[in-house]
């Protein structure tokens, strides 16, 4: 038994404390909760801790290995560094989504069976739901009903693959899980939508952009890692990863090129990077998921840094778009340099995070002989340098002067900044420090500083930036616009407010004429039928007979009104009863007649 | 925010001189990489590679290049044209025009 809490516990405790707290007291508690849960972690041992029962089943809240174990390290360091940049402005939302969000992405890594998985799986929706509405602004609720709505529709798909694949005997445990039949294909389809797959994906780049400028460092962090994590748990090997992985990594770098909101640029460079990620879980070698495990360590760190360094332009000017920023060198030079480190480190330049770990994934696809995912996945890297590297910091720190001259980010922001750099750095610099010896196969071993790795990453990168300065010389760079691009997210956004439009009107109208056929027309003819309908019907029949026995137009008059009278007390002349009678013998004797011939 | 001064001397990033100065130095950086890669092939140094290809002299280089021009041309000439639309498409009011700036 280990002697250590679970993590998870330690957050979300946090989180439900923090806004009770006020002042200094409450930033001085949401900082110590990742310091404790950082000293916790060196307390737990490996093996399998925390079970509870449930009904029939057992659920483990605690299975620690190098596989969870790399993956908490991680989200421990980032949730400091998130908490440490929202913790001036001391609003309780912010850094109660931050633990909660936290809590529930390292709830899911320490997870040892599908269920404890699902209840902290769905618990990270509300985090980012919380991430998002702390910018309190209408288009980022709008965003918060948009995410929330996809996540449901996520959450129920795979709880419908759980269920499926418990009903057909699969059992509980959080392992590999073969694809047959339709509850793991669901299983795999609900981790998808988190994982932003390609057309899955889209509310990740539309939503991401409207959070808040400390939360979008926790929403980078923690849905699509968790969702890499769970896939190389459950799916390793599974080759159609492979080509998902090549389109995330491919596709969306077009449109960052000609995208002008900076952080939704940030964005699709995150899917671009999660791609390689998940093409490292498709290849299923221990070098590729190594390669995701340590990959996945690095961007968290860098993506963060590059999301607070936009963050914190936003915190001082309010703008976020490339048409309204430039040449803020000047007044942010601490920022701007801490940008620059996070965009040297996605580029994958030497000595920088990206180069040690996303090497190893394009060196086991070329293990493997993949010749056209190794040509996507250079493609794919030399394109993220060109708009995370060189498009995100050149719009916003240099290029044109937008005349904006504010103050420098504030401290924490910085010390926070400056952190993520530093962590950028040392484990670029010294991978085997303590990077390498977390992954979980140590077996694979892995060399990332080779004269011929160095030179041709930096000879594919010094390129790759020749290319933008001559296109931008030649004035044939995409001028930045103010615009829209429509992307998968138009099926939704446009699609669910269309579905809305049809079934109002054409459901709402086949509702009225439903109800005017029956209440007006069906209801009142029998209403009518039961008030005055018998007597009508008696009136037919009597008419005739009171012409044969010579009554005048005044006498018939008189005799239906007497008879529409009886009719509505009830009290009809044993005469008319009798007559009727025989009439509906007659008619009853004629029926069988004919239908006996027949 | 404040407004500029006109007299506020330019960083160094952004002194026309210096400007030249970086773009001459990446111009140089590239021909010293090329440059070497050629050096390599004549040698036969041998960078172990997985490919026969990535042997070939200044084949990363030409593959950088090419891709980002490549890249750019799709982007603005096909992808652009195909789906961009106007900022308000979805919204009438973009999130950013909404916040409060601290100065």
């Amino acid at each position: 038994m280990s002697d250590a809490l679970p993590p998870s516990l330690i957050y979300l405790l946090g989180a439900l404390l923090v806004p009770f707290l006020r002042g200094r007291c409450r930033q001085v508690f949401a900082l110590a909760v990742p310091v404790v849960a950082f000293i916790n972690y060196y307390l737990i041992t490996k093996g399998v801790h925390w079970r509870l029962e449930l009904l029939d089943f057992e659920l483990i809240l605690g299975r620690s290995d190098a596989w969870s174990l790399i993956f908490l390290h991680i989200f421990t360091v980032l949730s400091f560094i998130g908490i440490l940049f929202v913790v001036r402005e001391n609003e309780p939302l912010d850094l109660s989504a931050g633990l909660l969000y936290a809590g529930s992405a390292m709830g899911v890594v320490m997870a040892g069976d599908l269920i404890t998985l699902f209840f902290f799986w769905e618990m990270l929706t509300m985090g980012a739901v919380l991430c998002l509405l702390a910018r309190k602004t209408p288009a980022s609720g709008r965003a918060a009903m948009r995410y929330l709505l996809v996540h449901v529709f996520g959450g129920v798909v795979l709880l419908a693959g759980l269920v499926l694949h418990l009903a057909a005997g699969g059992s509980t445990a959080f392992d590999r899980i073969e694809l047959e039949g339709i509850g793991p294909w669901l299983m795999l389809f609900g981790f998808g939508i988190n994982c932003a797959w390609p057309l899955l994906g889209a509310w990740l780049t539309d939503t991401y952009p409207e959070a808040s400028i400390g939360g979008v460092v926790f929403m980078a962090t923690f849905t699509t890692k968790t969702a890499v994590y769970v896939l190389a748990r459950t799916f390793p090997g599974e080759p159609a990863l492979i080509w998902i992985g090549v389109a995330m990594a491919t596709l969306p770098i077009f449109y960052a090129v000609i995208e002008n909101d900076l952080r939704r640029v940030l964005a699709y460079s995150l899917v671009n990077q999660v791609g390689f990620m998940i093409v490292g879980v498709g290849l299923g070698t221990p070098l590729s998921l190594n390669g995701t495990a340590a990959h996945a360590y690095c961007h968290i760190l860098y993506k963060a840094l590059l999301f607070m360094s936009i963050g914190a332009v936003i915190y001082r000017t309010g703008k976020s778009k490339a048409t309204e920023l430039g040449g803020l060198c000047r007044s942010m030079p601490w920022t701007c340099l801490f940008c620059c480190i996070g965009a040297a480190s996605i580029s994958a330049f030497p000595l920088f995070s990206g180069f040690v770990s996303k090497s190893m994934i394009m060196s086991s696809a070329a293990a493997e002989g993949q010749v056209v995912v190794w040509l996507a996945l250079l493609f794919a890297s030399a394109g993220v340098f060109h708009h995370a590297g060189i498009k995100i910091p050149f719009f916003a720190f240099f290029s044109h002067d937008s005349g904006i001259r504010c103050k420098e980010a504030p401290l924490n922001q910085l010390l926070a900044m400056g952190l993520a750099s530093v962590l950028c750095v040392f484990v670029g610099t010294f991978p085997n420090a303590f990077l390498y010896p977390m992954l979980p196969n140590l077996e694979a071993g892995y060399v990332p500083y080779t004269v011929g790795h160095v030179t041709d990453q930096l000879s594919l990168l010094l390129f790759s930036a020749l290319a933008f300065t001559l296109l931008m010389l030649a004035g044939l760079y995409p001028a930045e616009i103010r615009s829209t691009n429509l992307d998968a997210d138009w099926f939704y956004r446009k699609g669910g407010p269309a579905f809305h439009h049809l079934a109002d009107k054409g459901l709402n109208a086949l509702n009225a004429a439903t109800s005017r056929f029956f209440l007006g027309k069906i209801v009142n003819g029998i209403t009518n039928f039961f008030d005055s309908g018998i007597a009508r019907l008696a009136c037919l029949f009597m008419t005739p007979l009171w012409k044969l026995m010579g009554h005048d137009a005044a006498q018939i008059e008189q005799e239906r009104h007497a008879l529409f009278r009886r009719s509505k007390i009830g009290a009809f002349p044993v005469s008319i009863t009798a007559f009727c009678a025989v009439i509906l013998l007659g008619l009853l004797t004629a029926y069988y007649y004919v239908a006996g011939r027949w | 925010m404040t407004p500029p001064d006109s007299n506020e001397p330019l960083p160094w990033f952004l002194k026309p001189r210096n400007v030249r100065r970086v773009l001459v130095g990446l111009f140089v950086t590239c021909s010293l990489f090329f440059g070497l890669d050629f050096l390599f092939a004549l040698t036969g140094f041998d960078k172990h590679p997985y490919f026969q290809w990535e042997q070939w002299p200044g084949f990363h280089a030409v593959f950088g290049f090419v891709a980002c021009v490549l890249l750019v041309l799709v982007s603005r000439f096909l992808l652009r044209p195909l789906v961009m639309r106007d900022e308000d498409y979805y919204e009438k009011t973009s999130s950013q025009t909404e916040d409060k700036t601290d100065v």
